[in-house]
Protein backbone atom coordinates (compact mmCIF):
# COMPACT_ATOMS: atom_id res chain seq x y z
CA UNK A 1 0.00 0.00 0.00
CA UNK A 2 1.32 3.52 -1.01
CA UNK A 3 -0.19 6.82 -0.29
CA UNK A 4 -1.92 9.02 -3.40
CA UNK A 5 -0.24 12.15 -4.71
CA UNK A 6 -2.51 13.75 -6.91
CA UNK A 7 -2.19 16.13 -9.92
CA UNK A 8 -4.30 17.23 -12.53
CA UNK A 9 -3.90 17.40 -16.82
CA UNK A 10 -1.09 18.73 -18.54
CA UNK A 11 1.80 18.80 -15.78
CA UNK A 12 5.00 19.31 -17.50
CA UNK A 13 8.50 18.33 -16.82
CA UNK A 14 9.56 21.94 -16.06
CA UNK A 15 6.67 21.76 -13.07
CA UNK A 16 8.15 18.35 -12.27
CA UNK A 17 11.73 19.52 -12.27
CA UNK A 18 12.59 22.84 -12.66
CA UNK A 19 15.22 23.82 -15.56
CA UNK A 20 17.32 26.08 -12.97
CA UNK A 21 17.98 22.52 -11.00
CA UNK A 22 18.68 20.73 -14.03
CA UNK A 23 22.40 21.72 -14.18
CA UNK A 24 23.21 19.74 -10.25
CA UNK A 25 25.30 17.10 -10.76
CA UNK A 26 23.65 14.23 -9.40
CA UNK A 27 19.24 13.50 -9.19
CA UNK A 28 19.96 13.25 -5.51
CA UNK A 29 20.37 16.75 -5.27
CA UNK A 30 17.59 17.78 -7.68
CA UNK A 31 15.31 15.31 -6.15
CA UNK A 32 14.41 17.93 -3.06
CA UNK A 33 12.90 20.04 -5.78
CA UNK A 34 10.42 17.57 -7.13
CA UNK A 35 6.73 19.36 -7.96
CA UNK A 36 8.15 22.45 -6.03
CA UNK A 37 6.11 24.93 -8.29
CA UNK A 38 2.91 23.01 -7.57
CA UNK A 39 3.75 21.13 -4.25
CA UNK A 40 6.59 22.55 -2.01
CA UNK A 41 6.12 19.75 0.56
CA UNK A 42 5.80 16.99 -2.09
CA UNK A 43 9.75 16.06 -1.64
CA UNK A 44 9.38 16.23 2.23
CA UNK A 45 6.01 14.16 2.51
CA UNK A 46 6.48 11.60 -0.20
CA UNK A 47 7.84 8.14 1.38
CA UNK A 48 9.14 5.27 -0.81
CA UNK A 49 6.06 3.02 -2.48
CA UNK A 50 3.75 5.94 -2.86
CA UNK A 51 1.99 6.85 -5.84
CA UNK A 52 1.47 9.71 -8.37
CA UNK A 53 -1.85 9.86 -9.38
CA UNK A 54 -2.69 12.27 -12.69
CA UNK A 55 -5.05 12.92 -14.99
CA UNK A 56 -3.90 13.57 -19.05
CA UNK A 57 -0.98 14.60 -20.56
CA UNK A 58 1.85 14.16 -17.69
CA UNK A 59 5.51 14.81 -18.37
CA UNK A 60 4.56 17.06 -21.44
CA UNK A 61 6.92 19.69 -22.63
CA UNK A 62 11.21 18.96 -22.71
CA UNK A 63 12.55 15.47 -22.80
CA UNK A 64 14.56 15.87 -19.54
CA UNK A 65 14.84 12.54 -18.29
CA UNK A 66 15.59 14.12 -15.15
CA UNK A 67 11.59 14.15 -14.38
CA UNK A 68 11.14 10.83 -13.91
CA UNK A 69 14.56 9.79 -12.43
CA UNK A 70 13.70 11.88 -9.61
CA UNK A 71 10.50 10.68 -8.79
CA UNK A 72 12.38 7.21 -8.61
CA UNK A 73 14.60 8.37 -6.46
CA UNK A 74 12.13 9.62 -4.38
CA UNK A 75 10.65 6.09 -3.82
CA UNK A 76 7.65 6.95 -6.40
CA UNK A 77 6.75 3.09 -6.82
CA UNK A 78 4.46 4.39 -10.40
CA UNK A 79 2.93 7.45 -11.79
CA UNK A 80 -0.52 6.37 -13.14
CA UNK A 81 -1.85 8.38 -15.33
CA UNK A 82 -4.89 8.91 -17.67
CA UNK A 83 -2.53 9.72 -20.42
CA UNK A 84 1.22 10.58 -20.92
CA UNK A 85 3.32 12.71 -22.94
CA UNK A 86 5.67 10.61 -25.42
CA UNK A 87 9.28 11.18 -24.38
CA UNK A 88 8.41 11.29 -20.55
CA UNK A 89 7.09 8.17 -20.68
CA UNK A 90 9.81 6.05 -22.82
CA UNK A 91 12.26 7.98 -20.23
CA UNK A 92 10.01 6.50 -17.30
CA UNK A 93 10.22 3.38 -18.68
CA UNK A 94 14.09 2.99 -19.97
CA UNK A 95 15.07 4.10 -16.16
CA UNK A 96 12.54 1.50 -14.61
CA UNK A 97 9.47 3.70 -13.55
CA UNK A 98 6.47 2.18 -13.66
CA UNK A 99 4.41 4.45 -15.99
CA UNK A 100 0.39 2.70 -15.93
CA UNK A 101 -2.24 4.29 -18.01
CA UNK A 102 -5.92 4.02 -15.89
CA UNK A 103 -8.72 5.85 -17.85
CA UNK A 104 -10.90 5.79 -14.56
CA UNK A 105 -8.67 6.32 -11.58
CA UNK A 106 -8.00 10.30 -11.04
CA UNK A 107 -12.05 11.15 -11.05
CA UNK A 108 -12.60 8.17 -8.25
CA UNK A 109 -9.60 8.65 -5.79
CA UNK A 110 -8.42 11.29 -3.26
CA UNK A 111 -4.79 12.69 -2.91
CA UNK A 112 -3.78 10.99 0.62
CA UNK A 113 -5.91 7.88 0.05
CA UNK A 114 -4.13 4.65 0.22
CA UNK A 115 -3.67 2.59 -3.07
CA UNK A 116 -2.14 -0.97 -4.47
CA UNK A 117 -1.20 -1.23 -7.32
CA UNK A 118 -0.93 -5.05 -9.22
CA UNK A 119 1.86 -4.26 -12.06
CA UNK A 120 0.98 -7.95 -13.79
CA UNK A 121 -2.42 -7.89 -13.32
CA UNK A 122 -3.20 -4.16 -14.65
CA UNK A 123 -5.33 -3.84 -11.37
CA UNK A 124 -5.44 -0.60 -9.09
CA UNK A 125 -7.23 -1.27 -5.37
CA UNK A 126 -8.25 1.86 -3.35
CA UNK A 127 -10.09 0.27 -0.40
CA UNK A 128 -13.03 -1.05 -1.84
CA UNK A 129 -13.05 -0.35 -5.15
CA UNK A 130 -11.00 -1.63 -8.15
CA UNK A 131 -9.99 -0.18 -11.40
CA UNK A 132 -8.45 -1.90 -14.60
CA UNK A 133 -5.58 -0.44 -15.92
CA UNK A 134 -4.35 -0.33 -19.81
CA UNK A 135 -1.08 -3.26 -20.05
CA UNK A 136 2.13 -2.11 -21.22
CA UNK A 137 2.69 -3.62 -25.09
CA UNK A 138 4.83 -6.46 -24.48
CA UNK A 139 8.18 -4.96 -25.55
CA UNK A 140 8.04 -2.00 -22.79
CA UNK A 141 7.18 -4.23 -20.21
CA UNK A 142 10.11 -6.31 -21.00
CA UNK A 143 12.52 -3.57 -20.60
CA UNK A 144 10.39 -2.78 -17.13
CA UNK A 145 11.06 -5.87 -16.12
CA UNK A 146 14.38 -6.28 -16.20
CA UNK A 147 14.94 -2.75 -14.46
CA UNK A 148 15.15 -0.49 -17.10
CA UNK A 149 16.95 0.27 -20.67
CA UNK A 150 20.73 -0.41 -18.99
CA UNK A 151 19.98 -3.59 -17.48
CA UNK A 152 17.92 -4.65 -20.61
CA UNK A 153 21.68 -4.06 -22.70
CA UNK A 154 24.02 -5.42 -20.28
CA UNK A 155 21.13 -9.07 -20.36
CA UNK A 156 21.32 -8.42 -24.41
CA UNK A 157 25.42 -8.67 -24.34
CA UNK A 158 25.56 -10.92 -21.49
CA UNK B 1 -2.66 0.31 -49.70
CA UNK B 2 -0.50 3.73 -49.20
CA UNK B 3 1.27 5.09 -46.79
CA UNK B 4 2.27 8.36 -45.37
CA UNK B 5 5.23 10.23 -45.56
CA UNK B 6 6.17 8.95 -41.78
CA UNK B 7 5.53 5.11 -43.18
CA UNK B 8 8.00 5.86 -46.20
CA UNK B 9 10.61 6.82 -43.92
CA UNK B 10 10.38 3.52 -42.00
CA UNK B 11 9.88 1.35 -45.06
CA UNK B 12 12.87 2.83 -46.49
CA UNK B 13 14.90 2.93 -43.16
CA UNK B 14 13.94 -0.79 -42.41
CA UNK B 15 12.66 -2.63 -45.46
CA UNK B 16 9.50 -3.03 -43.54
CA UNK B 17 6.03 -2.16 -44.30
CA UNK B 18 5.14 -1.01 -41.06
CA UNK B 19 1.72 -0.17 -40.10
CA UNK B 20 0.81 2.56 -37.23
CA UNK B 21 1.12 0.48 -33.54
CA UNK B 22 3.91 -1.80 -34.99
CA UNK B 23 6.91 -1.60 -32.92
CA UNK B 24 10.38 -1.63 -34.91
CA UNK B 25 13.71 -1.18 -34.43
CA UNK B 26 15.50 1.48 -37.18
CA UNK B 27 19.00 2.29 -38.24
CA UNK B 28 20.05 6.00 -37.03
CA UNK B 29 21.14 8.64 -39.62
CA UNK B 30 22.51 11.22 -37.06
CA UNK B 31 22.21 12.36 -33.87
CA UNK B 32 22.70 15.38 -31.61
CA UNK B 33 23.53 16.06 -27.92
CA UNK B 34 22.95 19.49 -26.29
CA UNK B 35 25.15 20.86 -23.51
CA UNK B 36 22.73 20.73 -20.40
CA UNK B 37 22.65 16.99 -20.73
CA UNK B 38 25.99 15.84 -22.53
CA UNK B 39 27.15 15.02 -18.75
CA UNK B 40 24.11 12.34 -17.94
CA UNK B 41 24.44 11.27 -22.05
CA UNK B 42 28.52 10.48 -21.19
CA UNK B 43 27.78 8.67 -17.66
CA UNK B 44 25.23 6.77 -18.90
CA UNK B 45 26.95 5.53 -22.10
CA UNK B 46 30.07 4.52 -19.96
CA UNK B 47 27.87 2.82 -17.28
CA UNK B 48 26.38 0.66 -20.01
CA UNK B 49 29.76 -0.23 -21.03
CA UNK B 50 30.60 0.57 -24.51
CA UNK B 51 34.32 1.17 -25.83
CA UNK B 52 33.29 3.04 -28.56
CA UNK B 53 30.61 4.80 -30.25
CA UNK B 54 29.13 3.26 -33.38
CA UNK B 55 30.20 6.29 -35.34
CA UNK B 56 31.75 9.29 -34.26
CA UNK B 57 31.14 10.98 -37.65
CA UNK B 58 27.10 10.65 -37.23
CA UNK B 59 27.27 12.14 -33.57
CA UNK B 60 26.79 15.71 -33.16
CA UNK B 61 27.76 17.66 -29.89
CA UNK B 62 26.22 21.46 -29.86
CA UNK B 63 26.46 24.18 -26.74
CA UNK B 64 23.93 25.96 -26.86
CA UNK B 65 21.96 26.57 -24.12
CA UNK B 66 24.78 27.58 -21.65
CA UNK B 67 27.02 29.71 -23.87
CA UNK B 68 28.83 31.51 -22.80
CA UNK B 69 28.77 30.27 -19.81
CA UNK B 70 27.30 32.77 -16.74
CA UNK B 71 27.36 30.24 -13.85
CA UNK B 72 30.94 28.83 -13.01
CA UNK B 73 28.94 25.34 -12.77
CA UNK B 74 27.80 26.02 -16.11
CA UNK B 75 31.40 25.40 -17.78
CA UNK B 76 31.32 21.57 -15.89
CA UNK B 77 29.50 21.07 -19.30
CA UNK B 78 31.48 22.16 -21.77
CA UNK B 79 34.31 20.33 -19.74
CA UNK B 80 32.90 17.22 -19.75
CA UNK B 81 31.37 17.44 -23.27
CA UNK B 82 35.07 18.46 -24.87
CA UNK B 83 36.67 15.34 -22.56
CA UNK B 84 33.70 13.17 -24.29
CA UNK B 85 34.42 14.32 -27.85
CA UNK B 86 38.21 14.15 -27.35
CA UNK B 87 38.07 10.37 -26.30
CA UNK B 88 35.82 9.22 -28.65
CA UNK B 89 36.94 10.75 -31.71
CA UNK B 90 34.17 13.30 -32.61
CA UNK B 91 34.48 16.04 -34.88
CA UNK B 92 31.43 17.50 -35.23
CA UNK B 93 31.27 20.07 -32.49
CA UNK B 94 29.81 23.14 -31.96
CA UNK B 95 30.63 25.39 -29.14
CA UNK B 96 29.38 28.94 -29.91
CA UNK B 97 28.12 28.79 -33.68
CA UNK B 98 24.03 29.01 -32.73
CA UNK B 99 21.33 26.81 -31.78
CA UNK B 100 21.66 22.99 -32.35
CA UNK B 101 18.04 22.81 -34.25
CA UNK B 102 19.03 25.52 -36.38
CA UNK B 103 22.51 24.20 -37.02
CA UNK B 104 21.50 20.56 -37.53
CA UNK B 105 19.85 21.46 -41.05
CA UNK B 106 22.10 24.92 -41.60
CA UNK B 107 25.45 23.04 -41.14
CA UNK B 108 24.12 20.26 -43.27
CA UNK B 109 23.79 17.27 -40.71
CA UNK B 110 20.25 16.15 -41.76
CA UNK B 111 19.33 15.42 -44.87
CA UNK B 112 15.66 14.30 -46.35
CA UNK B 113 14.39 10.93 -45.19
CA UNK B 114 17.04 10.48 -42.80
CA UNK B 115 15.94 9.42 -38.97
CA UNK B 116 17.64 11.69 -36.44
CA UNK B 117 17.48 11.93 -32.91
CA UNK B 118 18.08 14.52 -30.56
CA UNK B 119 18.18 14.90 -26.48
CA UNK B 120 16.24 18.31 -26.90
CA UNK B 121 12.42 17.83 -27.13
CA UNK B 122 12.37 20.39 -30.17
CA UNK B 123 14.19 18.00 -32.06
CA UNK B 124 11.12 17.53 -34.33
CA UNK B 125 12.30 20.68 -35.88
CA UNK B 126 14.21 18.58 -38.87
CA UNK B 127 10.86 17.16 -40.37
CA UNK B 128 10.91 20.58 -41.96
CA UNK B 129 13.55 19.32 -44.59
CA UNK B 130 11.61 15.63 -44.48
CA UNK B 131 13.09 13.63 -41.85
CA UNK B 132 11.89 11.78 -39.18
CA UNK B 133 13.17 13.19 -35.94
CA UNK B 134 12.57 13.16 -32.56
CA UNK B 135 13.51 14.41 -28.99
CA UNK B 136 14.99 10.98 -26.52
CA UNK B 137 15.95 11.30 -23.01
CA UNK B 138 19.88 10.65 -22.04
CA UNK B 139 19.79 7.33 -21.57
CA UNK B 140 17.90 6.19 -24.67
CA UNK B 141 20.98 8.47 -26.31
CA UNK B 142 23.60 6.51 -24.58
CA UNK B 143 22.14 2.99 -25.85
CA UNK B 144 21.95 4.70 -29.66
CA UNK B 145 25.47 6.33 -29.31
CA UNK B 146 26.88 2.49 -28.58
CA UNK B 147 24.24 0.37 -30.91
CA UNK B 148 23.12 3.17 -33.64
CA UNK B 149 19.74 1.96 -33.44
CA UNK B 150 16.59 2.67 -31.60
CA UNK B 151 12.70 0.95 -31.15
CA UNK B 152 10.32 3.45 -32.32
CA UNK B 153 6.29 2.64 -32.25
CA UNK B 154 5.18 3.35 -36.25
CA UNK B 155 2.90 6.23 -35.65
CA UNK B 156 -0.83 7.20 -37.01
CA UNK B 157 -0.51 10.73 -39.25
CA UNK B 158 -2.90 13.20 -38.20
CA UNK B 159 -2.72 15.10 -42.09
CA UNK B 160 -3.17 19.30 -41.71
CA UNK B 161 -3.84 20.83 -45.32
CA UNK B 162 -3.51 24.64 -46.04
CA UNK B 163 -4.92 26.47 -48.73
CA UNK B 164 -4.45 29.84 -50.44
CA UNK B 165 -2.95 32.71 -49.35
CA UNK B 166 -1.94 34.44 -46.05
CA UNK B 167 -3.06 37.81 -44.86
CA UNK B 168 0.37 40.26 -44.76
CA UNK B 169 0.23 40.07 -41.22
CA UNK B 170 0.31 36.43 -40.47
CA UNK B 171 3.43 34.44 -39.74
CA UNK B 172 4.11 30.32 -40.15
CA UNK B 173 4.41 30.66 -36.16
CA UNK B 174 0.71 31.73 -35.82
CA UNK B 175 -0.42 28.64 -38.12
CA UNK B 176 1.14 26.35 -36.13
CA UNK B 177 -0.18 28.18 -33.13
CA UNK B 178 -3.51 28.35 -34.03
CA UNK B 179 -3.14 24.34 -34.98
CA UNK B 180 -1.72 23.63 -31.44
CA UNK B 181 -4.72 25.56 -29.98
CA UNK B 182 -7.08 23.41 -31.98
CA UNK B 183 -5.12 19.76 -31.32
CA UNK B 184 -4.55 20.80 -27.31
CA UNK B 185 -0.97 19.82 -26.08
CA UNK B 186 -1.76 16.21 -26.10
CA UNK B 187 -3.95 16.09 -29.26
CA UNK B 188 -1.08 14.76 -31.15
CA UNK B 189 0.50 12.76 -28.38
CA UNK B 190 2.36 9.54 -30.19
CA UNK B 191 1.08 10.70 -33.41
CA UNK B 192 2.91 12.27 -36.88
CA UNK B 193 1.81 15.32 -38.15
CA UNK B 194 1.92 15.63 -42.16
CA UNK B 195 1.76 19.26 -43.56
CA UNK B 196 0.49 19.54 -47.05
CA UNK B 197 -1.14 22.42 -50.02
CA UNK B 198 0.03 24.69 -51.69
CA UNK B 199 0.46 27.51 -48.63
CA UNK B 200 3.13 25.35 -47.38
CA UNK B 201 4.69 24.26 -50.47
CA UNK B 202 4.73 28.33 -51.27
CA UNK B 203 6.28 28.90 -47.80
CA UNK B 204 10.45 28.93 -47.04
CA UNK B 205 12.17 26.19 -45.70
CA UNK B 206 12.73 28.82 -42.63
CA UNK B 207 8.86 29.16 -42.13
CA UNK B 208 8.45 25.08 -42.31
CA UNK B 209 11.01 25.00 -39.77
CA UNK B 210 8.93 27.20 -37.67
CA UNK B 211 6.02 24.69 -37.47
CA UNK B 212 7.72 21.58 -37.36
CA UNK B 213 10.10 22.78 -34.41
CA UNK B 214 6.41 23.43 -32.45
CA UNK B 215 4.37 20.04 -33.34
CA UNK B 216 6.15 18.79 -29.94
CA UNK B 217 3.76 21.16 -27.65
CA UNK B 218 0.50 19.15 -29.44
CA UNK B 219 2.86 16.34 -27.91
CA UNK B 220 3.93 15.17 -31.83
CA UNK B 221 6.47 12.40 -32.44
CA UNK B 222 7.16 14.34 -35.39
CA UNK B 223 6.21 16.82 -37.97
CA UNK B 224 6.75 16.02 -41.64
CA UNK B 225 6.64 18.40 -44.99
CA UNK B 226 7.48 17.37 -48.95
CA UNK B 227 10.89 17.55 -49.61
CA UNK B 228 11.23 19.75 -52.75
CA UNK B 229 13.58 22.43 -54.85
CA UNK B 230 13.88 24.55 -52.27
CA UNK B 231 14.91 21.70 -49.57
CA UNK B 232 17.07 20.47 -51.93
CA UNK B 233 18.66 23.96 -52.35
CA UNK B 234 18.60 24.33 -48.79
CA UNK B 235 20.22 21.03 -47.88
CA UNK B 236 22.31 21.68 -50.98
CA UNK B 237 21.89 18.73 -52.77
CA UNK B 238 19.45 17.00 -55.18
CA UNK B 239 16.51 15.03 -54.35
CA UNK B 240 17.04 11.04 -55.16
CA UNK B 241 14.15 9.40 -56.02
CA UNK B 242 13.06 8.22 -52.75
CA UNK B 243 13.47 11.72 -51.42
CA UNK B 244 11.05 12.93 -53.86
CA UNK B 245 8.53 9.94 -52.74
CA UNK B 246 8.28 11.29 -49.61
CA UNK B 247 4.77 12.51 -50.06
CA UNK B 248 1.56 11.36 -48.60
CA UNK B 249 0.21 8.72 -50.99
CA UNK B 250 -3.52 9.30 -52.24
CA UNK B 251 -5.19 6.29 -50.57
CA UNK B 252 -3.15 6.89 -47.50
CA UNK B 253 -4.80 6.02 -44.23
CA UNK B 254 -4.72 9.13 -41.90
CA UNK B 255 -6.33 9.06 -38.30
CA UNK B 256 -7.42 12.38 -38.83
CA UNK B 257 -7.57 15.23 -41.21
CA UNK B 258 -7.73 19.10 -40.64
CA UNK B 259 -8.54 21.70 -43.69
CA UNK B 260 -7.63 25.58 -42.89
CA UNK B 261 -8.00 28.75 -45.64
CA UNK B 262 -4.78 30.35 -45.36
CA UNK B 263 -7.13 33.55 -45.49
CA UNK B 264 -8.87 32.83 -42.14
CA UNK B 265 -5.99 32.91 -40.40
CA UNK B 266 -4.88 36.03 -37.97
CA UNK B 267 -2.09 37.15 -35.81
CA UNK B 268 -2.70 34.47 -32.57
CA UNK B 269 -0.89 34.52 -29.14
CA UNK B 270 -0.43 31.43 -26.79
CA UNK B 271 -1.20 32.78 -22.89
CA UNK B 272 0.28 32.35 -20.13
CA UNK B 273 0.85 29.43 -18.86
CA UNK B 274 0.23 27.00 -21.37
CA UNK B 275 1.24 26.64 -25.22
CA UNK B 276 -2.35 25.23 -26.11
CA UNK B 277 -3.87 28.54 -24.72
CA UNK B 278 -4.29 30.19 -28.06
CA UNK B 279 -6.21 33.68 -28.60
CA UNK B 280 -6.51 35.95 -31.53
CA UNK B 281 -4.16 38.76 -30.61
CA UNK B 282 -7.20 41.42 -31.30
CA UNK B 283 -8.94 39.98 -27.95
CA UNK B 284 -6.08 40.53 -25.95
CA UNK B 285 -4.70 43.92 -26.86
CA UNK B 286 -3.72 46.71 -24.65
CA UNK B 287 -2.01 44.82 -22.04
CA UNK B 288 1.26 46.15 -20.87
CA UNK B 289 4.47 44.54 -21.30
CA UNK B 290 8.01 44.65 -20.08
CA UNK B 291 10.19 42.95 -22.41
CA UNK B 292 9.91 41.64 -25.55
CA UNK B 293 12.23 38.81 -27.18
CA UNK B 294 12.40 38.18 -30.79
CA UNK B 295 14.44 34.76 -31.58
CA UNK B 296 15.20 30.90 -30.42
CA UNK B 297 15.24 27.61 -32.76
CA UNK B 298 11.51 28.56 -33.33
CA UNK B 299 12.02 32.48 -34.80
CA UNK B 300 15.36 33.22 -34.70
CA UNK B 301 16.04 32.79 -38.45
CA UNK B 302 17.02 35.62 -40.90
CA UNK B 303 13.42 35.91 -42.04
CA UNK B 304 12.23 36.31 -38.83
CA UNK B 305 14.63 39.13 -37.95
CA UNK B 306 13.65 41.10 -41.52
CA UNK B 307 10.11 40.49 -40.33
CA UNK B 308 10.83 42.20 -36.99
CA UNK B 309 12.96 44.76 -38.64
CA UNK B 310 10.15 45.78 -41.47
CA UNK B 311 7.49 46.97 -38.49
CA UNK B 312 10.62 48.28 -36.46
CA UNK B 313 12.20 50.34 -39.84
CA UNK B 314 11.89 54.35 -38.62
CA UNK B 315 10.21 53.66 -35.58
CA UNK B 316 11.59 53.08 -31.45
CA UNK B 317 10.83 50.68 -28.75
CA UNK B 318 8.56 52.14 -26.19
CA UNK B 319 11.27 53.86 -23.49
CA UNK B 320 10.01 51.00 -20.80
CA UNK B 321 10.39 47.78 -22.94
CA UNK B 322 13.72 46.34 -23.59
CA UNK B 323 13.71 44.33 -26.51
CA UNK B 324 16.25 41.65 -27.19
CA UNK B 325 17.08 40.39 -30.39
CA UNK B 326 19.15 36.79 -30.58
CA UNK B 327 19.68 35.80 -33.89
CA UNK B 328 19.65 31.75 -34.53
CA UNK B 329 23.10 31.10 -35.45
CA UNK B 330 26.39 32.66 -36.25
CA UNK B 331 25.42 32.26 -40.00
CA UNK B 332 22.53 34.20 -39.30
CA UNK B 333 23.91 37.03 -37.26
CA UNK B 334 26.39 37.43 -40.14
CA UNK B 335 23.64 37.83 -42.97
CA UNK B 336 21.35 40.05 -40.72
CA UNK B 337 24.41 42.14 -40.66
CA UNK B 338 25.50 42.28 -44.04
CA UNK B 339 22.13 43.33 -45.21
CA UNK B 340 21.20 45.75 -42.65
CA UNK B 341 18.76 44.43 -40.59
CA UNK B 342 20.65 44.74 -37.61
CA UNK B 343 21.65 48.70 -37.60
CA UNK B 344 17.42 48.52 -37.93
CA UNK B 345 16.90 46.42 -35.13
CA UNK B 346 19.87 48.72 -33.30
CA UNK B 347 18.25 52.32 -33.89
CA UNK B 348 15.18 51.60 -32.99
CA UNK B 349 16.65 50.36 -29.71
CA UNK B 350 16.83 47.01 -29.32
CA UNK B 351 19.65 44.74 -27.49
CA UNK B 352 21.34 42.21 -30.37
CA UNK B 353 22.80 39.56 -28.00
CA UNK B 354 25.01 36.51 -29.75
CA UNK B 355 23.66 33.12 -31.27
CA UNK B 356 22.07 31.14 -28.59
CA UNK B 357 19.29 29.88 -27.15
CA UNK B 358 19.13 33.22 -25.37
CA UNK B 359 15.97 33.67 -22.69
CA UNK B 360 14.01 31.30 -24.21
CA UNK B 361 15.58 28.30 -21.61
CA UNK B 362 16.22 32.04 -19.22
CA UNK B 363 19.72 30.32 -18.57
CA UNK B 364 21.89 33.68 -20.31
CA UNK B 365 20.44 37.03 -19.18
CA UNK B 366 17.10 38.65 -19.80
CA UNK B 367 15.45 37.10 -17.01
CA UNK B 368 12.23 38.81 -15.52
CA UNK B 369 10.51 38.67 -12.02
CA UNK B 370 6.95 38.66 -10.29
CA UNK B 371 4.33 40.30 -12.64
CA UNK B 372 6.20 41.26 -14.99
CA UNK B 373 5.00 40.13 -18.88
CA UNK B 374 7.08 39.37 -21.85
CA UNK B 375 6.10 38.50 -25.44
CA UNK B 376 8.47 36.25 -26.90
CA UNK B 377 8.67 34.26 -29.86
CA UNK B 378 10.06 31.09 -28.51
CA UNK B 379 7.98 27.64 -27.84
CA UNK B 380 7.36 27.58 -24.64
CA UNK B 381 5.24 29.65 -21.87
CA UNK B 382 5.15 27.17 -18.97
CA UNK B 383 5.59 28.75 -15.72
CA UNK B 384 9.17 29.97 -14.45
CA UNK B 385 10.72 29.35 -17.68
CA UNK B 386 12.02 32.61 -18.33
CA UNK B 387 11.99 34.35 -14.55
CA UNK B 388 10.14 33.56 -11.72
CA UNK B 389 6.72 31.59 -11.65
CA UNK B 390 4.75 34.84 -11.32
CA UNK B 391 6.26 35.89 -15.04
CA UNK B 392 3.49 35.90 -17.52
CA UNK B 393 4.79 35.08 -20.81
CA UNK B 394 2.79 35.51 -24.29
CA UNK B 395 4.14 33.71 -27.42
CA UNK B 396 3.95 35.24 -30.45
CA UNK B 397 5.26 35.99 -34.30
CA UNK B 398 8.08 38.28 -34.78
CA UNK B 399 5.58 40.73 -36.86
CA UNK B 400 3.30 41.25 -33.15
CA UNK B 401 6.53 40.84 -31.23
CA UNK B 402 7.78 43.77 -32.75
CA UNK B 403 4.62 45.45 -33.08
CA UNK B 404 4.16 44.80 -28.99
CA UNK B 405 7.92 46.43 -28.61
CA UNK B 406 7.11 49.38 -30.14
CA UNK B 407 3.36 50.03 -28.74
CA UNK B 408 4.64 49.15 -25.44
CA UNK B 409 1.69 46.95 -25.08
CA UNK B 410 -0.13 44.03 -26.57
CA UNK B 411 -1.27 45.20 -30.68
CA UNK B 412 -1.87 43.67 -33.69
CA UNK B 413 0.99 44.12 -36.39
CA UNK B 414 -0.36 45.98 -39.09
Amino acid sequence: MGKIFKFNQDVDTDQIIASQYLLFPTIDEMKAHTFESLDPDFASNVKPGDYVVASENFGCGSSREQAPAVLKALGVKAVVAKSFARIFYRNAINIGLPVIVCKDLHENVNAGEEMELSLQEGIVRVSDKTFTCTKLPEYMQGILDQGGLIASLNKEEA
Amino acid sequence: MGKTIIEKIIKNNTGIDAKPGDIVTVNVDRVMIHDIFIPFVASKFEEMGFKKLWDPDKVVLIYDHLVPASQVDDTRHFKVGNEFAEKYGMKNVHRSDGICHQLMTEALYVKPGNIVFGTDSHTTTYGCVGAFSSGIGYTEMASILGTGTMWVKVPETIKVSITGKLPDNVMAKDIILKLIGDLGADGATYKALEFTGDTVENMTVASRMSMSNMAIEAGAKCALFTPDEKTAEYCEIELDDKQKDLVGDADAVYCREICYKAEDFVPVMACPSNVDHVEPVKDIEGKEIDQVFIGSCTNGRLEDLMAAASILKGKHVASFVKLIVTPASRKIYRQADENGTLKILADAGAMITHPSCGLCCGRTGGILTDGEVVVATNNRNFLGRMGTSKVEIYLASPKTAAACAIAGKIVTPQ
